[in-house]
C-alpha cells in the first residue's frame, strides 16, 4: 500500500531523477534547435551553401608537399586527403621518434653519472615548461633564418645539404627500389617471427636458440633476391644544386623539419618523464636480486625492469600519444599542410566553415580513438595475470 | 655501476668527481659528454652573450656584429610585452598584470587560504578588467583589440580557470551521476573536447560562433576565444576532479547520505572539499598547461605574447632577429612555468604530510 502511494510523488528520488533528465533533454534539445535555426538564418543570409557537395569542386590552391600526387586542379575532397596523410606521416614519425628519445632521456635521468642526468633534467625542465608553438616557431626561426640558401649549402655529410630549402639526403632510385623496400620489410617481420619463435621454445624446452645468424641472413638475402628478381635495377640519387634550387635525393622541408624538429623534443620531455616514474616505481628488490645474479645495470633494465615498469608507462604513454597527434595540428603556425591548414584554407575559399570544423574533428576523433584502441590492446596484453 | 642514482646525495665537488672516475666505462661517458658539450655550448656562449649586442645599437651594427640581437628586445620590449595598447598607458597593462600575478602568488601561500581569499579574488580580477577597459574613473577608454602581450596571456589563463573549474566540477559530478542521460551527456562532452585539439575549438569559437548568434548579437574576439578556452579547460579539470571523486574511499558517500542530507548538501559539504584537496597538485599542472595552451590563440589573430612577438619582427628595419625574440618569451613563459611547477611540488609534500598512507 505504502510502496505505491510514493509512486509518483516527489519525494520518490527515482521521479525525481526522471524529472531531471527529462528536463535536461528537453533544455538541451532547445539550445541545440535555437543554435541551429540562428545558423541556418545566418548562412541563408549570407549564401553560403551547407552540405558536403563542395568537396568534389576544383580546390584551386597547391599544396608543396603531398604524398600523393596533387595539383591544383583536383577537387577539395583530394586536398583533404592529402592534408589527412601529411598528418598521419608527422604522426607516425613523430610518436616513433619522440617514443625511442624519451626512453633515452626517461633512462638517462636515473643514470650514476652526473653529468648526464643534471643534462636529461636540464632538457626535460626547458622543454616542459615552454608552450609548443613557440619551440615550434623557435625551430621554424632557426632553420629558415640560420641556415644558407641552396647556393651555400652546407654539407656535414657526403651527400647531404642542409639549406633553408631543407634538408636533402641520398636517395635510392630506379625500378626496383619498391621491391627492394618490400624485401626489407619482408625480412623484419620474418626476423620478428623467428625471435618469437625462439622465444617460445626457450620457454618451453628451456632451449637458448640465437636468432642472430638467421636473421642476418634473412634480412641480407630477402631484399638482395627481390632486387635481382626485379631486373637489378637500382641507383643512389645524389642531392645536387639545379637552377636556383637543390634537386634530387629525398628532401626534408624546413616546414616537415621544424614541425617534427619541435613536436619530438617537445612529446619526448614528458615522455621522459613518464619512463622515469615507471622504471622508478618497481622496487629497489629487483635491482638487488639482479645484482645478486651478476646481471649488468644494462641487461637488469632490459630483462627485468622495463618489462615490469611497461604496465606503469602504457597508461601515460597513451595520452602523451594522443597529445602528439593533436598538437601536430600546430603545423598551420609554421606552414606545414597537414589537415587543419587545408581544411583552414577550404574554409576560407568556400565559407563552409561548420562542415570544414566537422571534418577536422571527425579526423582527429577517429585518429585519437584509433590510437587509444591500439594501446589499450597492448596495455592488456602486459597486464598483471592476477592470479 | 648497479645503484640507481638517490637524489638526496649532495652533490659536491668531490663527489662528482668520484662519480664521473668510479669506473673506466664512466670516465669516457663523461669525458664524451663533456666534449659535446663544450662543442655545443661554447659556441652557443659566444652567440647569446659574448658577441651579442645589448642596447642602443641599431639593426646594422647588430648584424655586424654577428651575436645576439638583444637590443632588439630592448628596442621592442613594450610592443611585445603590451602590444599596440597607447603607448602612455602602458601603466595599466603593467599595473593589472602586476595585481593578476599578486593575486596567483598570495592563493599559494598557504597563511592566505581564508575565506577572503574569494571575496579578493573577485575584486582583483574587477580592478584588473577595469584598469584594461578603462571608460571610467577617468581613466580613457582603450577596445579590446588593441590589448596584447603579457595581460592578455594572464587574462586568458586565470579567467580560463577561473571560469572553467565550476563547469569541470559539474561535468565530473555528472559524469559520475547515476542518472543515464546526464551521465550520457557529461561523457559525450569531455571525450568530444577531449579527442580534439584545441585549435579546432578556437577555429570553431573564431568562425563557427558568429553563426551560431542570432542576427545583431556581436560578441568580440578575445571573448569568444575566452570562451574556447573556458570549454576546453573544462574537460580537463573534469577528469582530474573525476579522479579525486573516485579516490574517496566509499565509506564518505555512505556516511554522509546516512546522514540524510541532500545530494548538493553532501557534495558541498562532504565530498567535494576532500576532493578538491587530494586532486590540488594535478589541478596546478593543468594550469600550467592551460597558461602554455593560451598561446595557440595567436593562430586566430588575438595578439598574445606569440603574436606580438610576430608583429615586432614584421618591422622591416629590424627583419631577421626572430631567435632572440621568440627567446624572450620562452624566458617569460619558463620563469611562469617552472616557478609554478616547483611550487606545486612543494605543495604536494606538504599536502601529503598530513594524510595517511
Amino acid at each position: 500500500m505504502r510502496r505505491r502511494e510514493r509512486s509518483l510523488a516527489w519525494s520518490n528520488p527515482n521521479v525525481r531523477a526522471v524529472v531531471y533528465q527529462v528536463v535536461a533533454v528537453f533544455a538541451v534539445a532547445t539550445l541545440v534547435w535555437f543554435l541551429i535555426d540562428n545558423t541556418l538564418r545566418n548562412l541563408a543570409s549570407r549564401h553560403i551553401a551547407t552540405g558536403f557537395g563542395f568537396l568534389s569542386s576544383p580546390a584551386g590552391f597547391e599544396i608543396g608537399e603531398a604524398p600523393i600526387d596533387y595539383s591544383s586542379a583536383d577537387s577539395y575532397g583530394r586536398a583533404i586527403l592529402v592534408g589527412l596523410l601529411n598528418t598521419l606521416r608527422v604522426a607516425g614519425i613523430g610518436i616513433l621518434l619522440a617514443s625511442v628519445l624519451g626512453a633515452v632521456i626517461g633512462i638517462s635521468r636515473l643514470s650514476p653519472n652526473w653529468i648526464l642526468r643534471h643534462l636529461a633534467a636540464g632538457y626535460v625542465e626547458a622543454v616542459r615548461n615552454t608552450p609548443l608553438l613557440l619551440q615550434l616557431l623557435l625551430w621554424y626561426a632557426v632553420v629558415s633564418e640560420n641556415l644558407p640558401g641552396p647556393r651555400d649549402a652546407l654539407h656535414p655529410l657526403p651527400g647531404v645539404l642542409l639549406s633553408n630549402r631543407g634538408l636533402n639526403v641520398p636517395a635510392l632510385a630506379g625500378a626496383s627500389v619498391d621491391w627492394f623496400l618490400l624485401g626489407l620489410l619482408a625480412a623484419c617481420v620474418a626476423s620478428i617471427g623467428l625471435s618469437h619463435w625462439a622465444r617460445r621454445q626457450h620457454e618451453r624446452t628451456g632451449r637458448n636458440r640465437s636468432v642472430w645468424a638467421s636473421a642476418t641472413a634473412l634480412m641480407v638475402l630477402m631484399p638482395g633476391a627481390a632486387w635481382l628478381l626485379s631486373g637489378g635495377d637500382i641507383r643512389i640519387d645524389l642531392p645536387r644544386l639545379e637552377g636556383f634550387g637543390i634537386e634530387g635525393g629525398w628532401s626534408l622541408s624546413p616546414e616537415l623539419f621544424a614541425l617534427l624538429a619541435g613536436l619530438v623534443l617537445y612529446t619526448a620531455g614528458f615522455i621522459a618523464e613518464i619512463v622515469r616514474a615507471g622504471i622508478q616505481s618497481i622496487k629497489k628488490g629487483q635491482w638487488e636480486a639482479a645484482g645478486s645474479l651478476g646481471l649488468s645495470r644494462a641487461r637488469t633494465l632490459r630483462l627485468i625492469v622495463l618489462p615490469q615498469a611497461l604496465r606503469v608507462i602504457v597508461p601515460p604513454l597513451t595520452s602523451q600519444y594522443l597529445n602528439l597527434v593533436k598538437n601536430s595540428s600546430l603545423a598551420v603556425a609554421v606552414g606545414y599542410r597537414d589537415v587543419v591548414s587545408v581544411v583552414n584554407t577550404t574554409l576560407n575559399q568556400t565559407g563552409q566553415a561548420i562542415e570544414g570544423i566537422l571534418i577536422i574533428m571527425g579526423v582527429y576523433l577517429t585518429v585519437s580513438l584509433s590510437i587509444a584502441l591500439v594501446m589499450n590492446w597492448y596495455n592488456n596484453r602486459i597486464a598483471v595475470v592476477e592470479r | 655501476m648497479l645503484d640507481v642514482a638517490v637524489k638526496t646525495q649532495r652533490h659536491t665537488g668531490a663527489n662528482v668527481l668520484r662519480w664521473a672516475t668510479s669506473h673506466p666505462s664512466n670516465v669516457l661517458a663523461s669525458l664524451a659528454l663533456v666534449g659535446l658539450l663544450c662543442w655545443l655550448v661554447v659556441p652557443l656562449a659566444g652567440w647569446l652573450v659574448l658577441d651579442a649586442r645589448w642596447t642602443g645599437a641599431t639593426a646594422q651594427a647588430c648584424r655586424e656584429a654577428g651575436g645576439a640581437c638583444w637590443a632588439f628586445v630592448a628596442e621592442k620590449h613594450r610592443l611585445i610585452l603590451f602590444g599596440t595598447y597607447p603607448f602612455e598607458e602602458q601603466w595599466r597593462p603593467a599595473l593589472a598584470s602586476a595585481l593578476l600575478i599578486a593575486l596567483l602568488v598570495i592563493s599559494g601561500l598557504r597563511q592566505f587560504w581564508r575565506p577572503w581569499l574569494g571575496a579578493a579574488w573577485a575584486l582583483g580580477l574587477a580592478a584588473a578588467a577595469l584598469l584594461m577597459w578603462g571608460g571610467v574613473v577617468g581613466l580613457s577608454h582603450v577596445e579590446d583589440m588593441r590589448w596584447g602581450g603579457l595581460p592578455i596571456t594572464l587574462m586568458l589563463s586565470i579567467f580560463g580557470i577561473v571560469g572553467a573549474f565550476p563547469l569541470g566540477i559539474l561535468l565530473a559530478l555528472g559524469r559520475r551521476s547515476r542518472m543515464p542521460v546526464i551521465r550520457a551527456m557529461s561523457v559525450v562532452y569531455i571525450e568530444l573536447i577531449r579527442g580534439v585539439p584545441l585549435i579546432s575549438l578556437l577555429f570553431m569559437a573564431s568562425v563557427m560562433l558568429p553563426l551560431f548568434l542570432p542576427e545583431g548579437l556581436v560578441i568580440d574576439k578575445l571573448l569568444r576565444a575566452q570562451i574556447a578556452v573556458i570549454l576546453f579547460a573544462a574537460a580537463y579539470i573534469a577528469e582530474t576532479v573525476r579522479g579525486g571523486l573516485q579516490s574517496l574511499p566509499k565509506g564518505q558517500y555512505e556516511g554522509a547520505e546516512s546522514l540524510g542530507l541532500s545530494y548538493w548538501q553532501q557534495m558541498r559539504g562532504i565530498i567535494l572539499p576532500q576532493a578538491l584537496k587530494t586532486v590540488i597538485p594535478p589541478l596546478v599542472s593543468t594550469f600550467i598547461a592551460l597558461f602554455k595552451d593560451t598561446s595557440l590563440v595567436a593562430i586566430i589573430g588575438i595578439f598574445d605574447l606569440s603574436l606580438t612577438a610576430k608583429a615586432a619582427l614584421a618591422d622591416p628595419s629590424w627583419a631577421g632577429f626572430a631567435v632572440e625574440a621568440y627567446l624572450f618569451i620562452s624566458v617569460i613563459y619558463f620563469v611562469f612555468c617552472y616557478g609554478i611547477s616547483r611550487y606545486s611540488k612543494a605543495l604536494e609534500l606538504r599536502l601529503s604530510e598530513g594524510r595517511q598512507h
